[in-house]
């Protein structure tokens, strides 16, 4: 965003568009100028072209939540070092939540963030405002002031907490409003999930580790969207993990409440089973669920009960992983392997083609978001945020080669197929091979 | 490779019998004017402690003693841990220092999976009791005692009482006695069993009266008054009445059936002065052969070349 000068024309050659045609496409000026045969006709002489023959051209991904740790905990990542881990992953746009240090609820936070992001200039960066004052869950942070900030800011959410209280949480359904913004729950009712350490069942009654029942997360969504329904409100459910969940959000939509969710790449693909290793990657908020309801919400992606695939990117330092599971933090990192593992829980399986994940990981997220911009069909005249995916070469998650200042992956030596290769912000090439071009 | 007691599923018949076997040998020793062997002569065994627990403790270093091994206590209280060290850099202090066994009590569940796997140490790793998780040894001594009384366990019916949610004593001994071949019942109120319990291989009620019918073994387990607060039951009184172990209770056990408790014991919540003084409990017992299990448990996972001990690689 930073570079002035305009990239040079780019003529991306036989990429599989959203999995299907295959076509050329020209990038001028940071925009499709052409696709089909029109696009080598219309190259200059300076074109740089790129063979993408068997590789498949998605919209850049948008990432509705993304932890990027700036400011306070720069020893975990920054805003540039997370850019280029979301540049490298295929993310064209992320969502940086606000439970940084200190706390991003006020405009000068938000805009220090932004700015932090336009330097970095490796993808949009999108400070979410929290909802309510240092996520106390007491009193409303000043909604207004962010969303008229430099940063725009759309989405708030206190995530990592919830707001618990239930008038709080009707007054800033109803005051965002006003904002064309959007409350981002972390649904966990905190009674229930005093010191939990994992998904109640079968596994912590084994392991003795302290449960996190599903009905803690299931009961705060029920709640949430009965009151959007009532005040007509605008709802987005954070990182959904259980089969309660996407049978309530089910059920809300049918009846017409204006409510998103969100599944992370983890909750689609892992289940409690492995945290019989008490390794604390695998620790993680909301915890990894059981077999049926990693089923469920993998159908409810499919049939679109959940709208979009959002990574909670969670960068840890090593101490806070490298210990017991009851000291270690929660979360996981995941902008990098987001692509591979949503494609081999969904696409892999035939539950989505190239075209669903294209709108569960970039049309749908940035619709919530309300990026402009982002998350466009590959159409002659869009802005050419776009990354080209090797959907045919099996690799292996290599934790020593990511972006991420951190390393606490779950994916260690798990096999992939789907690899983003090179992703294009308005036009200018962002990451190519695993690389972040800065 | 390093073998290590974890859990009591680690352990294969063949294993536990090979234990309590070897334990019996070794209660010998302990009946001689000279209380030791020389088997573990130049092995270092650390009791790493991160819980206050002397009795466990001193257990398991008048075992390792009898072996003649030479014994480090590390409890965290007072060192370095309570000033902020990890588990991690004192694992590797240990291991700088040579420890051939550690023995790790940790208020952490999976605490001793975790050093067992870190590549921090090399030692064997013998589970002394972790959060809520297990406490192997326990359910081994529980094992002997009872062998001891009714000659076999296979078949017996065993009734264990009380709070199961946060009892790593239980959760070894369903898994050591489900292998051994026990029937065995948990009784406790619905607040106090974890969700998830019926997929574990035993019984449960929330009625003692019923459960007690044919009981071979009656084990009651700790209940912290605390718990009261946080609304597991009503009152002291109500849980004594309903799931507390009285005279009249055990006057109706079979003649044979023992009454155990891992301790300490809290007189007059779980179980009435009466029935601990009773000749039907073998709570003193239980103290006793603790010393000879854990001594056949470092033995077998120290002493030979090949360890005999099965379970975790």
């Amino acid at each position: 965003m930073t570079n002035t000068t305009s990239p040079a024309d780019v003529l991306i050659k036989g990429a599989s568009l959203l999995g299907a045609e295959v076509s050329d496409l020209l990038i001028v000026d940071g925009v499709i100028a052409a696709i089909g045969a029109d696009a080598a006709r219309a190259t200059g002489s300076d074109c740089q072209t790129v063979d993408a023959y068997g590789l498949v051209a998605l919209p850049g991904l948008v990432d509705l939540h993304t932890h990027l740790r700036e400011p306070g905990r720069e020893d975990a990542e920054t805003v540039a070092s997370g850019s280029a881990a979301a540049a490298v992953g295929g993310f064209t746009a992320v969502h940086a939540m606000a439970n940084t240090d200190p706390v991003a609820d006020t405009a000068g936070v938000v805009e220090q963030v932004w700015h932090l992001g336009r330097r970095a200039g490796l993808c949009d960066v999108h400070p979410v405002g929290a909802v309510t004052l240092g996520l106390g869950g007491t009193e409303l942070a000043e909604l207004g002031a962010m969303a008229e900030s430099a940063a725009r800011v759309r989405v708030f959410s206190d995530d990592g907490k919830c707001v618990s209280d239930a008038v709080l949480m009707r007054r800033a359904l109803e005051y965002v409003k006003a904002l064309d913004g959007v409350v981002a729950q972390h649904a966990q009712e905190p009674r229930l999930t005093e010191g939990a350490q994992m998904n109640e069942g079968a596994v912590s009654a084994v392991l003795g580790l302290r449960g996190w029942p599903a009905v803690a997360e299931e009961s705060i969504i029920a709640r949430d969207v009965l009151l959007a329904g009532h005040v007509g409100s605008r709802l987005h459910v954070c990182h959904v993990s259980t089969a309660g969940s996407v049978e309530i959000l089910r059920w809300a939509k049918g009846r017409g409440v204006d409510v998103t969710a969100e599944v992370t790449p983890h909750h689609l693909f892992l289940t409690d089973e492995h945290v019989r290793t008490y390794d604390p990657r695998f620790k993680v908020n909301p915890p990894l669920r059981t077999q049926e309801d990693v089923d469920a919400v993998r159908r409810g992606l499919a049939d679109g009960t959940i709208d979009a695939i959002a990574t909670d990117h969670a960068p840890h330092s090593i101490e806070d992983k490298d210990c017991e599971w009851a000291a270690a933090a929660m979360g996981m990192v995941g902008l990098e392997t987001a692509l591979g593992v949503a494609a081999a829980a969904m696409v892999d399986t035939g539950l989505l083609d190239w075209a669903g994940m294209a709108d569960r990981m970039s049309v749908r997220p940035a619709r919530i978001g309300r990026l402009d911009g982002q998350g466009r069909p590959l159409n002659v005249g869009e802005p050419a945020n776009l990354v080209l995916v090797d959907t045919g070469t099996r690799y292996s998650v290599d934790p020593q080669s990511m972006q991420s200042r951190s390393r606490n992956t779950p994916y260690a030596g798990v096999e992939l197929t789907a690899r983003p290769v090179a992703t294009y912000l308005r036009g200018r090439l962002t990451a190519s091979e695993g690389s972040a071009r800065r | 490779m390093t073998r290590h007691l974890l859990s009591a599923a680690d352990l294969s018949l063949d294993d536990a019998t090979l234990i309590l076997d070897t334990a019996d040998e070794l209660a010998r020793v302990s009946d001689r004017p000279v209380k030791k062997l020389p088997t573990l002569r130049g092995r270092t065994v650390v009791n790493l402690f991160f819980e206050d627990s002397t009795r466990t403790r001193i257990s398991f270093e008048a075992a390792a003693k009898r072996l003649s091994a030479d014994v480090i206590n590390f409890s965290a209280k007072g060192s370095s841990v309570s000033k902020g060290e990890s588990l991690k850099d004192t694992a590797l202090t240990l291991e700088a220092m040579g420890a051939d066994a550690v023995v790790i009590r940790h208020p952490a569940s999976g605490a001793p999976h975790t050093l067992a796997h870190s590549g921090w140490i090399g030692g064997s790793i013998v589970n002394a009791g972790d959060g809520t998780h297990e406490h192997p040894t326990q359910a081994l001594l529980d094992a002997f005692t009872m062998r001891r009384h009714l000659s076999t366990i296979s078949g017996r019916k065993v009734v264990i009482v009380g709070d199961v949610l946060h009892s790593r004593v239980a959760r070894s001994n369903v898994l050591l006695l489900a292998t051994l071949g026990a029937e065995v019942t948990l009784v406790a109120p619905p607040t106090l069993l974890p969700v998830g319990v019926g997929q574990w291989p035993c019984e449960h009620s929330y009625d003692l009266d019923a459960s007690l019918v044919g009981a071979d073994v009656v084990m009651m387990l700790r209940v912290q008054r605390e718990r009261m607060n946080a609304a597991f039951f009503p009152s002291v009184r109500e849980y004594s009445r309903r799931y507390g172990l009285d005279a009249d209770r055990m006057s109706r056990l079979a003649d044979h059936a023992i009454v155990m408790h891992p301790g300490p014991m809290n007189r007059g919540l779980e179980i009435t002065a009466a029935v601990a003084d009773s000749d039907r409990a073998v709570i003193i017992e239980q103290v006793t052969n603790g010393v000879s299990v854990r001594m056949a448990v470092l033995y077998l996972l120290l002493g030979g070349s090949d360890s005999a001990l099965g379970g975790d690689q």
